[in-house]
């Protein structure tokens, strides 16, 4: 049995009179990659905005490597260990694709301020770190040939890519990714989730992926949560999924 | 990393170059007193707009208040230089450090606000610091505070200015410039990534201040009176134009623009009023052509001749 890594209990989002999301139940074990699909409006990015720190719960808890994350910053919980991508690319868009990648090591950058500034001690040596290691990252997204345009510049596909890559830096023990394939052509989706496989097994990570299209999520996820009006509709393995009457009453009946 | 280093070396070099010729010029009378003195503003006000552009260009916060702190940096000064007889260098960095201690008090609601709102606050809060000023009786009111020692020389602006330029410079280069800048890019994007973001606002916004201040000391140095009336809001928008012209988030460009706007309204000195139209036409050509500013967001480091100078090992 695998160890646990996030646990959420009964956690209700209120909007005002809306309730974008009720009751949610939620688990997920170190090394697993989830899935969280429902269609448009469900209720899944308010989902991880509640798991980042963006909203506060109205109800319930979320429990992160053994600890309560309710009502910590977004940064906090980055420096936790989850890190994210945006739905709506929110890149650093007018800085190069190479300082995107550098601001998220900030967590884990140990020289102050007065080593920062008379460039001494720990300075030098952990700014060379940071170039490598973002230089190796971005040529794990095939974007280290790219490093020095500015981010706005970069193709669609790409600045997907360089979001994932970014959030990878903050060196995440959780990643969510929220529709990282929206927009994509069908290649660009393919190679797409054969990186997601590839980077969970080389950085031994976790992943919670969102995504509206099922059969993409299909392919790759071992579990699956199905989001409707806010609601859990079903839960499972992929072929349980598939099989299940509400979801294909939600999917199919509703005409998304 | 090394290349880092010759680089700062280089500059230094460069920047002593710079002052030894000036210095010379000066001593022979090729540069009269007239420009001597506006030299010296050159100087103070690339602090003023280095260390705002901080504020303003890299972290993105619009302040507009600066005046207020050069105000408390030069008034802290003068009474520790006139009537305790402070050392000069004790003074200017007292003055820094209560200016940059009353930026940080001001910092923490303030900083809450955004764009616009911020830019009120700030300029309502340089304001009321200059009226409170002009209310104490103990440094002269409105009429200003006497008999200050002459202690600002060309030497003692000079090597601050650089002292502050190269501050600023290794402070955003390094993760935490880079924090602030994110906080400009995209701050929820910001948050995200684990940028305390609230921490690196009030840190940008002290360190200006305190560099406002120190200023704020040689400022007063230079004269033998100064007043309230020398920091008004006015003083801060024409502290906000140098950074708009000569570029946001751009130490060239807080350099370019200190330099500007303190040889034109030196040039127009017999006609005032002309300076500002001539600020408002440019600022206007600007908003057209070139709405970054002259050298917004790059440095002159990074391009051509320099770069091969220099050689390429991050930003400078
Ligand atoms: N900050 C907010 N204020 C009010 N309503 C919101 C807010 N965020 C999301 N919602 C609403 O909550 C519901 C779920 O939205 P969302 O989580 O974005 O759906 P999904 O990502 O599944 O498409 C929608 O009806 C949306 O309009
Ligand atoms: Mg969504």
């Amino acid at each position: 049995m695998a160890a646990e890594l996030m646990r959420v209990e009964d956690v209700s989002e209120v909007f005002g009179g809306l309730k974008a999301v009720s009751d949610f139940n939620f688990y997920i074990n170190k090394g697993e990659l989830v899935g969280l699909i429902g269609p448009n409006g469900a209720g899944k990015t308010t989902v991880f905005n509640l798991f980042t720190g963006v909203y506060q719960p109205t109800t319930g808890t979320i429990t992160f490597n053994g600890k309560s994350i309710v009502g910590l910053k977004p940064y906090q919980i980055t420096q936790r260990g989850i890190a994210r991508t945006f739905q709506n690319i929110r890149l650093f868009s007018e800085l190069s694709v190479l300082d995107n990648v550098k601001i998220a090591y900030h967590c884990h950058v140990k020289y102050g301020l007065l080593e920062t500034v008379l460039r001494m001690g720990r300075y030098f040596q952990e700014e060379k770190e940071i170039e490598e290691e973002s230089m190796k990252l971005l040529s794990v997204f095939k974007l280290d040939d790219k490093a020095d345009e500015m981010a706005k510049n970069l193709p669609y596909g790409a600045q997907r890519r360089l979001e994932i890559a970014r959030a990878l830096a903050a060196k995440p023990k959780l990643l969510l990714l929220d529709e990282p394939a929206a927009g994509m052509n069908p290649q660009e989706t393919k190679e797409l989730m054969d990186m997601i496989r590839w980077i969970r097994k080389e950085f031994g990570l976790t992943v919670l992926l969102i995504e509206h299209d099922m059969n993409l999520v299909m392919g790759i996820c071992e579990r699956i949560y199905v989001l409707e009006y806010g609601m859990v509709i079903a839960s499972g393995h992929p072929e349980e999924i598939k099989k299940n009457p509400e979801v294909i009453r939600a999917y199919l009946g509703g005409g998304a | 990393m090394n290349l880092l280093r010759r680089n700062d070396l280089i500059m230094l070099a460069f920047g002593i170059v710079v002052f030894a010729v000036l210095q010379g010029l000066m001593e022979e009378g090729i540069i009269g007193s007239f420009w001597k003195l506006n030299l010296m503003l050159i100087g103070i006000n690339i602090i003023m707009s280095v260390s705002l552009n901080l504020i303003n260009g890299y972290t993105g916060q619009f302040s507009l208040g600066h005046a207020g702190f050069m105000a408390v940096g030069a008034y802290v000064g003068v009474v520790l230089t006139t009537n305790f007889h402070v050392p000069f260098l004790g003074a200017l960095l007292a003055g820094g450090a209560a200016a940059g201690f009353l930026g940080f008090l001001i910092g923490l609601p303030t900083l809450r606000l955004r764009g616009d709102y911020l830019a009120i606050a700030t300029l309502g809060l340089g304001e009321i610091i200059r009226i409170v000023i002009m209310n104490i009786e103990y440094v002269g009111g409105a009429a200003g505070f006497r008999n200050i020692p002459h202690y600002t020389n060309f030497a003692w602006v000079f090597f601050i200015m650089l002292f502050t330029l190269f501050f600023i410079k290794n402070f955003v280069n390094s993760s935490h410039g880079r924090a602030c800048i994110a906080i400009r890019e995209n701050e929820i994007a910001a948050e995200a990534m684990g940028v305390n973001t609230t921490k690196y606002k009030i840190m940008a916004f002290t360190i200006g201040a305190a560099f406002a201040g120190i200023a704020g000391g040689l400022f007063a140095h230079n004269y033998y009176i100064i007043s309230p009336a020398s920091f008004t809001f006015m003083q801060s928008f024409i502290f906000l134009i140098m950074v708009v012209l000569g570029g946001l988030g751009s130490i060239t460009g807080g350099i370019a623009g200190a330099f500007f706007v303190t040889f034109i309204s030196a040039a127009l000195a017999n006609w005032p009023e002309y300076r500002m139209i001539i600020f408002a036409l440019l600022l206007i050509l600007l908003m057209f052509y070139r709405p970054q500013g002259l050298f917004g967001y790059v440095e002159i480091t990074n391009m051509g001749i320099f770069r091969k100078i220099l050689k390429r090992g991050g930003t400078a």
